[in-house]
């Protein structure tokens, strides 16, 4: 299979950097918003190519990490209800709650099964008719479409014992609440490649003509990203903002409007709980009421104990772009990819376990 | 015999002695398994290498292998990257009630080949039968004893500052067919599993150079993980080139898809050798006449420098720690 080995391309990835650095002349902090984007440059070493007038920040695009501890303690307490099976994406199950953990439930009796796929949920459900079946809905706009279809998949096949907790959150509000805070200081921003291909590139038009920030959506290969990079650095060179695509094998201006239109069908906008961020209204996906018997959040009620989060745990810190993982204490001592004590250091998506897992000499 | 193994195939009655006797002995017999004693009596003398492996896999079948020829090759590949030359195994297979009897048939076949094709023996086994469900399908345990010639000394403590590192071919093939099998990630690939005995490239790559420190075989947690032990075992540092690093076109395609790094991904046929860097050609070019050893590269060196870490010079110039595999591979959600 080819268009691999084209973005990793070590002459092209020269030519850019020595671009990027021609260009630039400004001191300049970018935000790459996606985890898997930060996953990528730590990888690849894109921080070392980049001229140290190009500051990058990890923004907070990784669904496990931006879960509230109080989503994740409802989600082990529906996990302790009778007859129920919780489903999840792999990463999930290892996120310490406020007292306890998925693994933790799941180590002592509860049935809880990692899943590839929403719809192999679905399936679990069909195939345990005795049973319910919870999907612990997480991620962005990338993941909800195939939740919705997971819901339709459910109704069509009359199966009424599946069920979603939705706790799936949208990108474009949550850039706006950190871009309102001005905790953390972004000449531009590295925009999610996969979120986009759902949403295309309109819903950032407010970022360039209300905050005046650069957007360019970026690919996951190294090219890709380096390309993006240079797209920024000229739009704020130049003092002319604006949302560009530096993804477009992947990325259409008017996103997928199938995948859109599921969305729009089976859920409703509304208040979400991000860690490290709080309540931000108008940032999740609910299930609309004509589904509601296969909203976990209606069929169920569980009254988890008031959340806690670990001690001197400053995941919220880096998901909102505030601190470094290597900023935190507990970074590599306490907290480790074996031990975790925040989700970001659980997560492949994770900023934690990105810096742990490809650091460099100098920062180990 | 019925189609299915039972529970009292394995109640050490006549069930069990049949399944012994015309399920595995016609296959795997020499004349220490023949006699059916208690023990094996064998002869040996000199240094020994003595190792034992537990295989428990899912899917049990897959392109490339099967849980039997994974046991059989395990075990051989652990003695040979001792140096050691592998004379004999014990096999003991552990049986979920129900099990098709077909399949284990297949699966002895397999255990036949693999031993055949290493030139090793079966010299002590046993079965056991569990109820359904507490095991899943069959779950396998080889030992194996080999023999070291007198001179040969490798170890993972024995990497010397300069030597050079090898590899003997494309890495990620196994894990990345295993995950294709799975439930739920299934996805079609014409690629199969590495799993191989390595015994023979081992003993040319011995013949050719007396100065071979290190030899292992990157299996689960990949080729970082193993890099990561031999520079900790050695206290040196290790740095290798991730452009020198073969990997075939499909698992570059699979990683790139889930969202995983190859050097984390199993193989089962591979190895990594650290050597003289003298004779470093000499053994490169001897690991390329085997079949196992086709595509074998050098991909970095031992450096005095960060004692215990391995640093890898990424594809685009600048370098990373690589640190081994903490936790489990898994896909990406976004």
């Amino acid at each position: 299979m080819k268009f691999i080995d084209e973005y990793q391309d070590n002459k092209l990835a020269k030519g850019l950097a020595y671009k990027i650095a021609k260009r630039s002349t400004k001191t300049i902090r970018l935000m790459e918003f996606c985890g898997g984007h930060t996953h990528a440059i730590l990888r690849y070493g894109i921080r070392q190519l980049v001229p140290q007038t190009v500051e990058m920040k990890s923004g907070p695009g990784c669904p496990v990490c931006v879960t509230a501890t109080a989503d994740l303690d409802k989600a082990i307490a529906l996990a302790h209800l009778p007859d129920v099976i919780i489903t999840t994406f792999g990463d999930m199950i290892r996120v310490p709650g406020s007292y306890s953990s998925l693994q933790q439930v799941k180590a002592e009796g509860a049935d809880v099964r990692i899943v590839y796929s929403t719809i192999d949920a679905v399936e679990i459900a069909k195939s345990n008719p005795g049973k319910s079946v919870i999907f612990i809905g997480i991620g962005f706009e990338t993941t909800a479409p195939t939740i919705a279809a997971s819901i339709l998949k459910a109704q069509q096949e009359k199966i009424e014992n599946f069920h979603v907790l939705s706790l799936n959150k949208l990108t474009p509000p949550v850039m706006k609440v950190l871009l309102d805070s001005g905790e953390v200081k972004i000449d531009g921003i590295v925009c999610p490649g996969h979120v986009s291909v759902i949403i295309g590139s309109h819903p950032y038009e407010f970022i360039p003509t209300d905050y005046g920030v650069a957007c360019v959506i970026s690919g996951f290969e190294p090219l890709d990203i380096l390309l993006c990079i240079d797209k920024l650095v000229e739009q704020i060179e130049k003092g002319e903002p604006k949302v560009e695509i530096a993804y477009p094998r992947g990325v259409k201006p008017e996103g997928n409007r199938k995948a859109r239109q599921l969305m729009e069908d089976v859920f409703e906008i509304g208040e979400a709980n991000w860690r490290g961020i709080g309540i931000v209204p108008q940032s999740g996906l609910k299930v609309r009421g004509k589904y509601e018997r296969f909203d976990a959040d209606r069929v169920f009620s569980v009254n988890p104990k008031p959340p806690r989060e670990p001690k001197g745990c400053r995941c919220g810190d880096v998901i909102r772009g505030a601190a470094t993982p290597v900023e935190c204490q507990l970074f590599r001592k306490v907290c480790t990819p074996e031990s975790p004590v925040g989700p970001c250091m659980v997560s492949s998506e994770g900023a934690c376990a990105a810096y742990y897992q490809y650091g460099t000499l100098e920062n180990s | 015999m019925d189609d299915s193994i039972l529970l009292a195939h394995g109640s050490g009655g006549k069930l069990s002695h049949e399944l012994v006797e015309k399920k595995f002995l016609p296959f795997l017999a020499n004349p220490a398994l023949n006699k059916l004693d208690d023990s094996a009596v064998f002869e040996a003398s000199g240094r020994l290498a003595f190792t034992i492996d537990s295989y428990v896999i899912n899917p049990i079948f897959f392109p490339g292998g099967d849980i039997g020829k994974l046991a059989v090759c395990g075990t051989v590949n652990d003695l040979a990257m001792n140096g050691a030359r592998p004379l004999y195994l014990s096999l003991s297979a552990i049986i979920e009630e129900g099990f098709l009897i077909s399949e284990l048939e297949q699966i002895v076949q397999s255990i036949k080949k693999a031993v055949e094709e290493a030139e090793v023996s079966i010299i002590a086994g046993d079965t056991k039968v569990v109820n359904r469900g507490q095991a899943d399908k069959l779950f396998i345990t080889t030992s194996g004893i080999g023999i070291i010639s007198p001179g040969v000394d490798i170890s993972g403590a024995n990497a010397r500052v300069g030597d050079k590192v090898l590899l003997s071919g494309t890495i990620g093939d196994h894990g990345i067919v295993i995950m294709s099998q799975r439930e739920g990630l299934r996805f079609a690939m014409t690629l199969e599993s590495d799993c191989a005995p390595l015994n023979k490239l081992v003993s040319q790559l011995l013949e050719t150079s007396s100065r071979i420190h290190c030899l292992r075989d990157p299996t689960r947690g990949g080729l970082a993980t193993t890099l990561n032990e031999l520079a900790r075992q050695s206290k040196v540092g290790i740095v290798v080139e991730e452009a020198k690093i073969p990997v075939k076109e499909e698992v570059k395609a699979a990683c790139e898809l889930l969202g995983l790094d190859p050097i984390y991904v199993a193989n089962e046929g591979k190895l990594v050798a650290i050597a003289d860097p003298a004779d470093a050609d000499k053994i490169l070019a001897r690991m390329r006449q085997n079949s196992y050893g086709r595509d074998a590269a050098i991909i970095g060196e031992v450096t005095s420098e960060h004692p215990g870490k391995v640093v890898m010079k990424t594809k685009l110039g600048p370098s990373r720690i690589v640190d081994m595999l903490s936790g489990e591979l898994l896909p990406r959600i976004c």
